[in-house]
């Protein structure tokens, strides 16, 4: 198998409190391969932007990556001295944030945040590096990029604006996107042709994409893989079609029958009862066991790990192991 | 632009106005002025003739339309006090209260916005901690006491800077007095432009923190740093270019009480600018002379502000709202 892009292993990511330390992230694993997109979906509060902001190095203070590692092609960037994480960012990791309308300094013109963010990674001069940003601005299907270019991002629209975030995160062409909810804060209409957008300008360059959202529909649409998260750990992760299709864990299940289908008619979506555990009262075992209907014993006294299905396939539910043994017998 | 000029440019006329009004209010109700101006000997008959002669007899709409109308052209009458007329008497003092405004204002500021920004960015640190600790003391002690302070340690104690006046000064064209050129004149500044730019630079200071606190945890910030631009980008070309907007605010209105309230500096140092000449003013009830401050006053006020709002202007694009709506 060849060495993926990014490589997360067992990611742990805690914040010091007065009363005690928080586990906000619990052994996290994942792959990124070259040019697939991974959807990474959970409730809030599941860890899913804290992720992003482990892997780019920009954990806001008190938090801190307190184990596991991140690798980049084989090489561990979780480790890596300020100076040299800050020439990863915007470099090889690019980032996109949820919300266009405070990502954009206003008192600077779209030209001059692109040519800067440019400028800071590749050498370049001044003119060419402005023939790069209205490329750029042209790919991210903003019209008359030329001319526009030179506008302040409160002439934009929100649509826009994202578009021009999308360029300035693809500006040093970086081996893998981390878009935040890029479509949260948008309307409804323009969230289709934001994630087109980012999906062909990051295929176009082969770039990898971990899409954060809570959005199913999106993930079904776009990402390869999805990764699920709940209370900080990845409950199942797999190929799109597989997880939407036959989620084998119960939070999964339960997450996509909570959302509507054009061909059934259901009276009542199902929803999963209870909710999520905050992060000081985790309870002992697998997370979700208080709100599963499937739970067994061992769900309330060991915490499961990922478990190998095939097919790329993992789940971290006690049911499937159950069934292995089973089987073995 | 032009229109939003012109609007600003009304709002100060009708604020020069309403001064005016309240600076000609002050000659009816600071007592009888014919009284101050002769002496005991004078008849009835004589004070009745030269108050009709200058023209106290006429309605109110006329007297202060002269008034106005003088005021405009910088006649402000004859001091009583000095027999001078009063535009002189302030034009001979006024540089030296500009040349002392002006210097401790750009020391507020400069060291307000430096100060600021280190102890935004280097927070808990020892030298942030403290300096924090002194802007206390900046802000609560009461200015004379800081300059009595100042005089204290470094003219009577150490005897390094004199204590009072403006050393040697010298003509610049015609009546700019200024102590800038020579070593005594630079060395009287010292003490009174701290003594006057303390409380201005610990209040630029605390707001500078505070905002650049503020910006650092913006959504753009965040964004700038994951597009791995320098801390040095981050820090000063984008946090502070978003933190001076308020700052630029403040710091111009000010600069307005700088000169305003540069009548204490200059009594406790004596400082022979127009604060100085205002005191004294008041003392003997120098009716036109304190009418002129106050127009001056209220005269620095609204050019300041106006600069400010010409500033603001030229810092925040999305207040040029013209193009903007153009284009959409």
């Amino acid at each position: 198998m060849p060495t993926p892009l990014l490589s997360v292993r067992d990611l742990v990511v805690e914040f010091p409190t007065r009363r005690g330390t928080l586990r906000a992230l619990d052994h996290v694993s994942f792959d990124i391969a070259e040019g697939e997109v991974l959807g990474m979906v959970g409730e809030s509060g599941a860890g899913k932007s804290l992720t992003g902001a482990a892997i780019i190095g920009l954990l806001e203070a008190p938090g801190r990556i307190a184990g596991g590692e991140v690798r980049l092609k084989g090489e561990r960037i979780d480790n890596l001295s300020p100076e040299k994480m800050r020439r990863v960012r915007g470099r090889r990791i690019g980032m996109v944030f949820q919300d266009p309308l405070t990502s954009l300094n206003p008192l600077y013109t779209v030209a001059e945040q692109l040519i800067e963010t440019i400028r800071t990674h590749l050498d370049l001069s001044e003119k060419d590096a402005r023939k790069r940003a209205v490329g750029l601005l042209d790919r991210v299907g903003i019209p008359a990029a030329a001319r526009r270019i030179d506008d302040y991002p409160h002439h934009f629209s929100g649509g826009m604006r994202q578009r021009v975030v999308i360029a300035l995160a693809l500006a040093a062409e970086p081996e893998l996107v981390i878009a935040d909810e890029p479509t949260t804060a948008l309307d409804v209409s323009v969230q289709a042709q934001i994630i087109d957008v980012l999906k062909e300008a990051c295929i176009e360059r082969g770039a990898s994409v971990m899409l954060i959202t809570h959005d199913m529909g999106v993930i079904a649409e776009t990402a390869d893989r999805v990764a699920v998260l709940y209370a900080g750990r990845v409950a199942e992760i797999g190929p799109v079609r597989d997880v939407i299709q036959a989620a084998e864990h119960p939070y999964t299940s339960g997450l996509m029958g909570a959302i509507p289908t054009l061909t059934q008619t259901a009276d009542r979506l199902t929803q999963i009862p209870g909710s999520m555990p905050r992060l000081n009262a985790i309870p002992q075992g697998c997370a979700f066991n208080p709100r599963c209907k499937h739970v067994f014993d061992r769900c309330r006294r060991d915490r499961p790990e990922l478990i190998a299905r095939g097919g790329g396939r993992h789940v971290a539910c006690w049911l499937f192991d159950r069934e292995m043994e089973k089987a073995d017998v | 632009m032009l229109a939003f000029i012109l609007r600003r440019l009304v709002q100060s006329v009708i604020v020069m106005l309403t001064v005016a009004l309240v600076a000609f209010a002050l000659f009816r109700f600071v007592g009888d002025p014919i009284a101050s101006m002769v002496g005991q000997e004078t008849t009835l008959a004589e004070r009745a003739e030269i108050r009709q002669a200058l023209g106290l007899n006429d309605p109110f709409p006329v007297q202060f339309w002269t008034f106005l109308s003088r005021a405009v052209q910088g006649d402000f009458g004859i001091s009583y006090r000095l027999q001078q007329p009063v535009m002189e008497l302030i034009l001979s003092r006024l540089p030296a209260t500009l040349e002392l405004a002006l210097i401790s204002g750009i020391m507020a500021f400069l060291f307000g916005v430096g100060f600021g920004v280190y102890t935004a960015l280097r927070r808990g640190n020892w030298l942030s901690g403290s300096i924090m600790t002194v802007s206390l003391i900046g802000v609560s002690l009461p200015t004379f006491l800081i300059g009595v302070l100042l005089i204290w340690v470094f003219a009577v104690e150490l005897q390094w800077l004199p204590s009072f006046g403006r050393g040697e000064t010298v003509y610049i064209g015609d009546w700019w007095r200024t102590g800038l050129l020579t070593p005594s004149g630079r060395a009287s500044l010292i003490l009174p432009a701290i003594t006057l730019g303390l409380y201005q630079m610990t209040l630029i200071m605390r707001l500078v923190r505070a905002e650049m606190l503020e910006v650092l945890r913006t959504d753009y910030i965040k964004f700038a740093r994951a597009r791995g631009l320098s801390n040095r980008a981050v820090h000063f070309g984008h946090a502070l270019k978003n933190t001076l907007v308020p700052v630029i605010t403040i710091t111009g209105l000010q600069m307005g009480s700088i000169i305003a309230f540069s009548i204490i500096t200059e009594t406790v140092f004596q400082w022979p600018g127009v604060g100085a000449l205002f005191i004294n003013s008041v003392r003997f009830v120098d009716v036109p002379v304190m009418a002129a401050y106050l127009m001056l006053i209220a005269l620095v006020f609204v050019v300041i502000n106006l600069v400010v709002d010409l500033l603001y202007y030229a810092v925040d694009p999305r207040l040029r709202v013209d193009r903007a709506s153009a284009r959409s």
